[in-house]
């Protein structure tokens, strides 16, 4: 039996930057991993992605992004190198091949079942990230036999596929960087969007992060924000990392030869169905970004930028053919991939605490998970802040939810 | 949008729709409806429908009076023509529906509407139904809704109250997504 005041769960950017935190601040603590450091960015990522947001974005406590290409977009191999050197730079206590089976309280605070050792600990932060299992809707049930399905988690590269049509379900960023890369590879795609988010790459010279940032967007709280759920369960932007920037939104993809449906709805005796509502997803993305679009503009107005910007201008709204199909008999042969770019979930299921609300997700103020005192969560999306969904979110993040964890143990007597 | 002397009313009650929204968010059950009609066949292609209860809030609800429909086929379908056909049922249901919708959330947004009307077409290849060609569906091929709406807001807002009307509509939502039907004999 191991005792430590702090139990870390996951090292990867949020885990190791909570325990720079912890260390700044002299708390003992490890930080269990299953895998190497970095392991989702090692094992579940797909070699050619890159991060969505630009280098110079790069931030973790005390170690900013140091490279020569900080308008350049980290490749998931960097990601892993940076990490790596992270976790020595931060002389991180990380016990790695080390898997959590269960954590449940303890009369001092928490024990957490790993490999076949036991930690008894005082606080648990739980930093296993967002994306561990992907989130498939259940018609997957309904796929004929004779297609292959994968999600993001498994795929690698186009030459994993059959050849023959792919079927990619989802408009996020996965969607549409995954959608155009088989296309290229002479797969026909057809992508099936539904609820999606819309931003160019670059707006007036800069990147649109850069606007996330200078709007204020990233900063809004978790505790201002009007939908907070709707916030939390946005689709990433439509985005890629690509060397040269460039759109990936559905005109682009248009361009190229893909074929953009309505979103899946049901598969029925092998057919599958989708939304005649495409029209208005797509108006509602073309507004919500042209929204941000005209917010942008009038931040860099009331500056006096907008002599030294180049002028303001919107993209083109999105083309929607007005006879897109509606049904896909996947048992035709016409389909032999489908790609569930639907989404991802966390994987709590090791958290034997009953610290969920009625569609099992962690209830969580801000990261501090409610009716379990000394229990965090780090790395999900809007924890606490916008930008709590990327990377540098965890600056913030680790920084507030150190202090309380701080609060905490002073106040509570061992 | 203006700045009134008068709040903007165009006749919803938003906060008590915020209120249910919240209410029903910690008591999901009650949240459950269910709409009902009855239909009686009369001839031909004649029934009469009425509308009277429902189920929702945990309870039987009545409206306050009950509504009747008749439906039929035109004279030139070699009918009656005693009501509108039940595809136009549909129309009036869908156009109805987004239209409560932009009241609404005009009233959300603070926007004063002084006329809203929507005109709605289906188009439809009668082959379908008449059974003489399996490519064509029954259904609709397309629906088209036009609104024309005098408010006090831009162009770019009349755009969004539209769209955010259709994602929260619920016909619009039958219509154009799959829905599951159980048709059964008592």
């Amino acid at each position: 039996m191991i005792k430590t005041t702090v139990v870390v769960i996951g090292a990867g950017h949020a885990g190791l930057a909570m325990s720079r935190r912890l260390t700044e601040r002299s708390i003992d603590h490890v930080v269990l991993e299953r895998g190497e450091v970095a392991n989702s960015w090692r094992t579940q990522r797909w070699p050619s992605l890159r991060l969505l947001t630009p280098n110079w974005l790069t931030r973790l406590p005390g170690c900013n992004y140091a490279g020569d290409a900080p308008d350049g977009y980290m490749p998931a191999a960097d990601v892993v190198t940076t990490l790596a050197g992270y976790a020595r730079f931060a002389a991180a206590p990380v016990r790695t091949a080390t898997t959590v089976h269960t954590v449940r309280t303890a009369p001092e605070g928490f024990e957490v079942q790993a490999n076949d050792d036991v930690f008894r600990a005082r606080a648990v932060v739980v930093a296993t990230g967002a994306c561990a299992r992907p989130a498939i809707p259940a018609v997957c049930g309904a796929v004929p036999p004779s297609v292959t399905t994968l999600t993001p988690l498994t795929y690698r590269d186009p030459g994993q596929l059959p050849d023959g049509g792919v079927l990619v379900v989802g408009g996020s960023a996965t969607g549409v960087q995954l959608a155009r890369e088989i296309h290229q590879s002479g797969r026909p795609v057809t992508l099936a969007a539904g609820e999606h988010v819309r931003l160019p790459r670059r707006y007036r010279g800069r990147d649109i992060f850069w606007w996330l940032e200078a709007t204020g967007v990233l900063a809004e709280r978790y505790d201002q924000i009007d939908d907070l759920t709707r916030a939390r369960h946005l689709p990433s932007p439509q985005l890629t990392g690509t060397p040269e920037p460039a759109a990936t939104d559905l005109n682009t993809l248009t361009a190229q030869g893909v074929r953009i449906v309505g979103r899946l709805g049901r598969i029925t005796a092998g057919v599958a169905q989708f939304s005649g509502s495409l029209r208005n997803t797509c108006t509602l993305a073309d507004l919500k970004m042209n929204r941000f679009l005209a917010r942008a503009d009038h931040w860099a107005t009331a500056r006096g930028l907008d002599d030294e910007l180049p002028p303001a201008h919107r993209p083109a709204p999105t083309h929607v053919d007005p006879r897109g199909p509606l049904v896909l008999d996947l048992a035709s042969g016409e389909i032999t991939t489908i790609l569930w770019a639907t989404g991802f979930r966390p994987d709590h299921s090791w958290l034997d605490i009953p610290v969920r609300d009625r569609t099992g997700r962690i209830l969580h103020n801000g990261g501090v998970v409610a009716n379990a005192p000394g229990l965090y969560v780090l790395g999900l999306p809007v924890l606490r802040t916008r930008a709590s969904t990327y990377i540098h979110g965890a600056l913030k993040d680790t920084a507030a939810l150190g202090t309380h964890l701080h609060s905490f143990l002073s106040h509570r007597a061992p | 949008m203006t700045i009134t002397d008068r709040p903007v009313d165009n006749g919803v009650n938003v906060p008590a729709l915020l209120d249910a929204r919240n209410a029903l968010s910690a008591a999901p059950e009650a949240a459950q409806f269910t709409w009902r009609a009855s239909c009686t066949w009369r001839n031909g292609t004649h029934s009469h429908s009425t509308v009277a209860g429902f189920t929702g809030l945990g309870a039987e609800q009545q409206h306050r009076t009950t509504y009747e429909y008749d439906t039929d086929h035109p004279e030139c379908f070699a009918s009656q023509d005693n009501g509108a056909t039940p595809v136009e049922l549909v129309l009036v249901g869908l156009a109805g529906c987004l239209t409560a919708g932009v009241a609404a959330v005009a009233q959300h947004r603070g926007i004063q509407l002084r006329s809203v009307t929507a005109t709605i077409e289906g188009g439809m290849n009668i082959l379908g139904i008449l059974g003489a060609d399996p490519e064509v569906r029954n259904g609709f091929e397309a629906i088209t809704v036009r609104f024309a709406i005098d408010a006090d807001a831009s162009p770019d807002d009349l755009q969004a109250l539209v769209a955010q009307s259709q994602k929260r509509s619920a016909v619009f939502d039958v219509v154009t997504n799959p829905t599951n039907v159980l048709v059964e004999l008592a």
